[in-house]
């Protein structure tokens, strides 16, 4: 089964096309971190009129270098939510109207999920896994039954986690995105500062907006700080409030894999403590390639194969 | 109409923001200032509890700009943080929602300055400290209210 699938929701366009949930023939993505860059953050007029400019020339260049015609396409899916709403109605019209065109069904696909499902072209995991979402708009934990089966068990009640790291960033003088000179910023600490580990006690609901304050309230109160201190102890705070979280859910839910995806997981240090983690737990980690960990369309095509098609062993196979 | 109070905590900003909202009628639009880390959505999670919405599924809405809730008023909550210039109000759906008779509560409205109709509730939040927050809160007069539908008709201000 060949899908084409579309990713719109934010700064990127994307489009691919994968066949049977596993072989990538193409994988297109225009970034508008650019233009963002010089904004200091999304801009949502920019951001549809950039999408709307660039999902044609992404859905060509992908045929041509797939070498397969329109026609072959047996599914069109595009991320209907949630996201910026200008954003998303840029790829779910082009998707809709091409799907009419080539008389082909059109699936809208949770970009959450999608997310989840972005490590399934290099293996499905042992399942139940838990599913860890950390982006600039989300940070949400999910039960993942089966390919098919997420059940949402928390999310944050104030910040996502990477919206904490650009404010950071912006109040450490740092440029947007701000994850990347962050992180590059925390290798120089020398006496990383200690912040409370963020989150809600005895709940599977993230929050960051307090560590934000803390960092804010740190820095006012110690002019003198050095920045890479507070950027390497604000990371790692951020990374102990996730594992916190992940070790809540894993009391409740005995699971055998985790599932991660979300541009926050492009940080070494987070991947790095993830890894551990799940190694002192005896769990199986799913940490997508940095490419397939940020927004793209791979994972929004695999997310629709697995709502058309059960697995092998499901015995719900037609 | 201006009050000023002082909080000792995020809970006790909540409560004076329920208090808020429930003298609210519809129509309203609220700007709500104050720096990063001062507790604006905190502020907003009163306003929800106190129009029925549960404050857990108040959310910071930088990221999409808008979030909506519906409870005894609908609830329309913008954030401009990301928005640039004041002509960028023109692409988010902020004249629909100012038509639609809920509560439109904005964070950052520094950042649609020049571009926001009359009557405002005017909301400010001043750290004091780790724990306190002065909190003013500026009502318009009536006569201005009655302008403020006016403006939310014709929406002049917001036109691009």
């Amino acid at each position: 089964m060949l899908v084409l699938g579309i990713e719109s929701s934010c700064d990127e366009t994307a489009v691919a096309l994968v066949a049977d949930g596993r072989r990538v023939l193409a994988a297109e993505v225009a970034s508008q971190e650019e233009v963002h860059a010089r904004y200091g953050g999304v801009v949502p007029e920019l951001a549809s009129r950039r999408h709307l400019e660039s999902i044609l020339p992404l859905y060509l260049l992908c045929l041509e270098k797939s070498g397969r015609a329109a026609t072959a396409i047996d599914l069109v899916a595009a991320t209907v939510r949630p996201g910026l709403s200008g954003s998303l109605l840029v790829g779910e019209a082009f998707g809709r109207a091409l799907a009419a065109g080539l008389e082909k069904p059109f699936l809208g696909i949770d970009h959450l999920e999608a997310h989840l499902s972005a490590s399934f072209p290099e293996g499905l995991p042992d399942f139940p896994a838990l599913g860890l979402v950390v982006s600039g708009g989300h940070s949400s934990l999910f039960l993942v039954n089966a390919p098919d089966d997420f059940r949402l068990l928390g999310q944050t009640r104030d910040d996502a986690a990477g919206e904490v790291f650009d404010k950071i960033a912006r109040v450490l003088d740092l440029p947007y995105p701000g994850g990347p000179p962050l992180e590059r910023l925390a290798l120089q600490a020398r006496k990383p500062v200690r912040f409370p580990k963020p989150g809600v006690r005895n709940s599977l609901d993230f929050s960051f907006s307090g560590l934000k304050t803390a960092v804010i309230y740190y820095l006012q109160e110690h002019p003198e700080a050095g920045a890479a201190d507070v950027a390497a102890g604000f990371q790692a705070a951020v990374a102990e409030g996730l594992i916190n979280k992940l070790d809540y859910a894993l009391g409740r839910f005995p699971v055998k894999s985790v599932l991660t995806g979300g541009g926050v997981l492009a940080n070494r240090f987070l991947r790095a403590r993830l890894e551990a983690w799940a190694q002192g737990r005896g769990l199986r980690l799913y940490v997508p390639g940095i490419e397939r960990s940020l927004d793209n369309a791979v994972m929004v095509a695999v997310r629709a194969f697995y709502r058309q098609t059960p697995p092998p062993g499901s015995g719900r196979r037609r | 109409m201006k009050i000023k109070k002082i909080t000792a905590s995020p809970g006790k900003t909540r409560a004076l923001a329920a208090e808020l909202a429930g003298k609210l009628k519809g129509g309203e639009i609220i700007s709500l200032a104050g720096p990063l880390g001062a507790g604006k959505t905190v502020f907003v999670q009163g306003l929800a509890r106190g129009l029925g919405i549960p404050e857990k599924e108040v959310r910071s809405p930088s990221f999409v700009i808008l979030n909506e809730y519906s409870g005894r008023l609908p609830l329309f909550h913008f954030d401009f943080y990301r928005l640039r210039t004041a002509a960028e109000l023109a692409s988010v759906p902020f004249r629909e929602r100012l038509a639609q008779k809920g509560v439109v509560v904005m964070e950052w409205p520094e950042r649609a300055a020049g571009l926001l109709p009359a009557g405002l509730i005017r909301v400010e939040i001043k750290v004091l400290d780790r724990a306190r927050r002065e909190i003013r809160i500026e009502k318009p007069a009536p006569a201005q209210k009655r302008r403020l539908s006016t403006a939310a008709r014709k929406s002049g201000a917001l036109k691009r």
